[in-house]
């Protein structure tokens, strides 16, 4: 791993224009957007064109690079600060694993944002908020140029200035419809689904930081990546070991892994194109990068590899069961995605780095379809909505029908009809056919179906697993066989059967804006694959990824392992159509997985209970605590009797008899008086030279020059 | 004595001479006119000390730019004497004195203290040739070339300010109208 | 061959008569004249330091003149402000005697 400190080749001089590229787009829009009343196309049009132009830059950088054979470069484009020996620049690296990591960031994100023109015109409307339009898209470009800081940091530091930008933006983008709920009813769950996301990742910052100041004072006071690797060869392992923990603590955050995953399926609280941008294809894989950037630490410390692994093969199995048991078609996807960030930590933890790498970039891929298909499916029920809607308003009265529309599409109804819950749907294959072939695309390609993407990367990594730790193996194992079964009940009760509700039944397909980009997702997701290829000579993302992460073990197709996986894959589509697609659910209809399992079911269904225990042991204690110490401590004992009557009280009384009688009036007072009384004489005295004649003013300083020089002459 | 000598000092007369004539003169226009012999007299000794360049740029820009400037403004504001001061009375005996005490002092300390003093200027020396235009551009555009950019942005501030000074107005007087 | 000091004293001569003519004479155009000389017997001996200095570091010693030069700029700007400030004085006060410009006082 060799650097070149000054590039003078190819085009690594435009690696700046990664970051501001967006932040140009977003300046744009913040600045007119709304003062020049531009149209939604040009807003999104410009945002989409920032991101397309990062996605330029990383595939002008990649290319650059690999004319040079992958040997990483630097572009050092400011000092940032320095302090003493410590010197911090804002450097932009690129190498084989960061340009990977801009490509999917800034192509997938070219795609969401042009879905996002189509998703976002109709989802302000039915918000009654169009005035957000060119919010969201400044939020969006914000979050690209913060991510495109985060994989393009030459140091923990500037890593981490990314890492707490896409924290923000996360927060800003789950909290776009602050004042409601998901359903659009006046509440404050999607804010406090915000500040959720935002603690919970707090934590893992804590984590994070923590690891960085180990580094920063253990190895060689230093944050910069290579050079706190040199350094961590000599050091003790005991401070590597807690590094690399701390350090999982900030990925567990990041990246939604037990115990901070809590926070990713309320995410969905945001609109769709985020959920699929941020809390699935790019920003959460971020801890999956932190690990991989940091393989050296973890190379060094096997134990501290276990057990991230074991968090990963855990989180993987644990988030796919409780994936079965939801109904909303986000909060699947949701937990689903923890599942396969599990994937991904696990992999990265058993040193399969290229494994790990590979289903981040397949699993991008097909999630973002995922999502971004759920997103139309979505807004397709809710035109289908509108349109029932109006159908029966003009069927009823016709006088009352213009009053109601103005309450909006909130106040429709009694209850609130959810247009995301999969047991409003059914049958949606007729109504929306094209959105249902990019959705069965994603699904086959996250169940691992050959031959698309998530086949290849989901293999790999459970080859890794299989002979490196077989425990997280098995774990891994079921876990797919879970993230099939939740994916083919998925399929057969959106798209398949009768439609459940009149919404669905009047569903309409989502219009070119949005499917183009779900088309290009999903070629993607079927040829994904063609990247790492198990066989000889096609390991092409293993030899791309090899010049930055050192020799990486590049292993054949192991059919045993494939065959399983699939094998169980195929089973639990078979099972899954056994239950959900033989006999459709009817409306009202309880799940029949229900009478099966029982209280299994019961625990799945609502997330084994974990956000009750967290609210029981975490933050029952905590709000008591504050409690307490506001009440009785800060107030009762600190303020009232501290303040009040020690301080406050032996105070005035001093005060009262000594120091005001005595020492101030005629003290202090006497000498202030005598001091203006002075001061008002000699300026009287003083003004007289002040006669405002120019020629006598020059005079003087003549006169001072002239004592100055005989001062000199003399002295 | 070699002639060089006789031609300085015969110079250094001239300009002392207009030096005084331009201070105590009561008509303005000659005092101006004395400042521009004054110019040239040192213009020539910019010439002796080999500095050509500096030369000409004394006689284009203070002699001929300058100097037309003064010359106009004192044709706009007049040139009648001022009618004999009441104010200061004891201004100009302590001013002469203190300026003939200056002039002692620091040709004193100028001859006495500089090691340099002592040497002599040859006007044929090696650096008056052609090539010594050249060096002097490739240093003042390299070496100091942000002094010079900082000089431009100067006299593009002293002109706007100027134009500021000169304007009339508008505002004021509309108000004026008003009331 | 002139000895430099001759010119360091014929500097420091026109200086002095500069200086007495900004505090003998109540016309500040020749007030300003006189500043004018001044900068000009400065000059004169900024180029005489310099020519003692040909050689500095193997290569010619420019400093002393582009010092000049930079003298003659600022001056111009001095001057083209400065005159400005004496036609708009005479406009309001009607005279151009600075004695009778004295209202700043204590």
């Amino acid at each position: 791993m060799h650097l070149s400190e000054i590039t003078s080749s190819g085009f690594f001089f435009l690696a700046p224009w990664l970051v501001f590229a967006p932040l140009a787009g977003l300046l744009i829009n913040m600045i007119f957007a709304n003062r020049f009343k531009f149209s939604e196309n040009l807003i999104g049009g410009i945002a989409s064109a920032a991101s397309g132009v990062a996605f330029i830059v990383s595939i002008l950088l990649t290319y650059s690079l690999s004319l040079q054979h992958g040997e990483a470069a630097r572009w050092r484009l400011a000092e940032w600060f320095s302090i003493g020996s410590l010197s911090l620049d804002w450097t932009f690296r690129m190498d084989t694993l960061s340009t990977t990591m801009m490509l999917v960031v800034s192509g997938v994100g070219t795609l969401i944002h042009i879905y996002a023109i189509g998703y976002m015109r109709e989802d302000v409307r039915f918000k009654h908020e169009e005035g957000r339009f060119a919010r969201f898209f400044i939020f969006l470009n914000l979050f690209l140029a913060s991510m495109l800081v985060l994989v393009s940091g030459d140091s923990y530091l500037m890593l981490f200035v990314g890492w707490e930008g896409v924290g923000f933006c996360s927060f800003l983008l789950i909290g776009f419809w602050f004042e409601m709920d998901t359903l659009g009813r006046s509440s404050w769950a999607n804010s406090n689904a915000a500040k959720k996301a935002f603690i919970a990742n707090r934590v893992g910052d804590f984590g994070f930081l923590i690891a960085s100041f180990l580094i920063f004072w253990n190895l060689g006071q230093s944050l910069q990546f290579d050079q706190v690797f040199e350094a961590a060869k000599n050091a003790p392992p005991g401070v590597i070991v807690a590094i690399t923990l701390f350090l999982l603590l900030g990925v567990a955050g990041k990246s939604a892994q037990i115990p901070l995953y809590i926070w990713l399926p309320d995410a969905m609280a945001g609109p769709t194109p985020v959920s699929a941008l941020m809390h699935a294809a790019t920003m959460v894989t971020a801890g999956v990068y932190l690990v991989t950037r940091s393989a050296p630490f973890y190379n060094l410390v096997p134990d501290a590899q276990y057990i991230v692994a074991m968090v990963g093969a855990i989180t993987a199995l644990f988030a796919a069961t409780i994936a079965v048991g939801q109904y909303d078609i986000k909060k699947v996807l949701a937990y689903s995605t923890i599942s396969q960030l599990g994937f991904m930590v696990a992999a990265v933890g058993m040193g399969a780095y290229v494994a790990g790498f590979f289903h981040l970039i397949a699993h991008a891929f097909f999630k973002a379809l995922l999502f971004l298909s759920a997103g139309s499916i979505i807004l397709g029920i809710e035109r289908g909505h509108h349109h029932a809607e109006h159908a029966e308003h003009a069927d009823k009265s016709k006088s009352k029908k213009g009053k109601k529309e103005e309450h909006g599409h909130a106040e429709h109804g009694e209850e609130a009809f959810d247009p995301g819950d999969m047991r409003n749907m059914g049958g949606m294959r007729k109504t929306m056919p094209v959105t249902f072939w990019m959705y069965l695309i994603g699904a086959l390609a996250l169940s691992g179906i050959f031959p698309f993407a998530g086949f290849w990367s989901k293999d790999e990594i459970l080859l890794d697993a299989k002979l490196h730790y077989p425990a997280a193996y098995w774990l891994l194992t079921i876990a797919a066989f879970f993230t099939a079964f939740y994916m083919g009940r998925q399929i057969w009760m959106v798209f398949f059967g009768e439609a459940r509700t009149a919404p669905a039944k009047h569903a309409q397909e989502s219009p070119k804006v949005m499917t183009l980009p779900l088309v290009a997702l999903a070629i993607l997701s079927v040829g994904g694959g063609a990247l790492n290829f198990p066989f000889e000579g096609f390991h092409n993302l293993g030899h791309w990824l090899e010049h930055t992460l050192g020799e990486v073990e590049s292993m054949p197709l192991n059919l045993q392992v494939a065959g399983v996986s699939t094998l169980l894959a195929l089973i639990a589509i078979g099972i899954s159509w056994l239950i959900y697609g033989r006999k459709p659910l009817q409306n009202g209809e309880p799940d029949p997985l229900k009478k099966a399992l029982g209280f299994i079911y019961t625990g799945m269904e609502n997330k084994w209970f974990v956000d009750e225990g967290y609210a029981a042991l975490v933050i029952k204690p905590f709000d008591k605590l504050s409690q307490f110490l506001a009440d009785v401590v800060d107030w009762r004992f600190w303020h009232d009797f501290v303040h009040e009557r020690l301080i406050a009280g032996t105070y005035n009384w001093i005060s009262a008899i000594a120091l005001d009688k005595y020492s101030d009036k005629q003290g202090i007072d006497a000498f202030a008086n005598g001091l203006a009384t002075v001061s008002q004489r000699l300026s009287a005295g003083m003004r007289k030279i002040q006669n405002g004649f120019v020629r006598s003013y020059a005079l003087s300083i003549l006169l001072g020059v002239v004592l100055i020089l005989s001062y000199l002459i003399f002295k | 004595m070699t002639s060089d000598l006789i031609v300085f000092i015969v110079l250094a007369l001239i300009a002392i001479a207009s030096a005084l004539g331009m201070a105590f003169s009561q008509n303005t226009v000659y005092a101006a006119l004395y400042l521009v012999l004054n110019f040239i007299v040192v213009a020539v000794f910019y010439l002796l000390l080999g500095a050509p360049f500096i030369a000409m740029a004394q006689i284009t820009v203070y002699a001929g730019a300058i100097m037309v400037l003064f010359v106009f403004v004192i044709m706009l504001l007049g040139v009648q004497g001022l009618p004999p001061s009441q104010t200061l009375p004891w201004q100009k005996p302590l001013a002469v004195l203190l300026a003939v005490v200056l002039a002692v002092q620091s040709i004193y300390l100028l001859l006495a203290r500089a090691p340099l003093a002592q040497t002599l200027v040859d006007p044929d020396a090696s650096i008056n040739t052609t090539n010594n235009l050249q060096q002097m551009a490739l240093t003042l555009f390299s070496d100091y070339l942000l002094p010079f950019e900082i000089t431009s942005i100067l006299l593009l501030v002293a002109m706007v300010g100027a134009i500021v000074l000169s304007k009339h107005d508008k505002k004021a007087g509309t108000s004026h109208d008003a009331a | 061959m002139t000895p430099l000091n001759y010119y360091i004293a014929l500097s420091a001569i026109l200086f002095s008569i500069g200086v007495l003519g900004v505090l003998v004479r109540r016309n500040p155009l020749i007030i300003f004249m006189s500043i004018e000389l001044m900068l000009n017997a400065a000059n004169l001996a900024f180029v005489a330091f310099g020519r003692s200095f040909e050689i500095a570091n193997g290569k010619p010693f420019f400093s002393g003149q582009i010092f000049v030069f930079f003298v003659i700029a600022v001056a111009a700007a001095e001057v083209a402000v400065g005159l400005a400030l004496i036609v708009e004085i005479f406009k309001t006060k009607n005279t151009v005697n600075i004695d009778d410009v004295n209202s700043l006082k204590g």
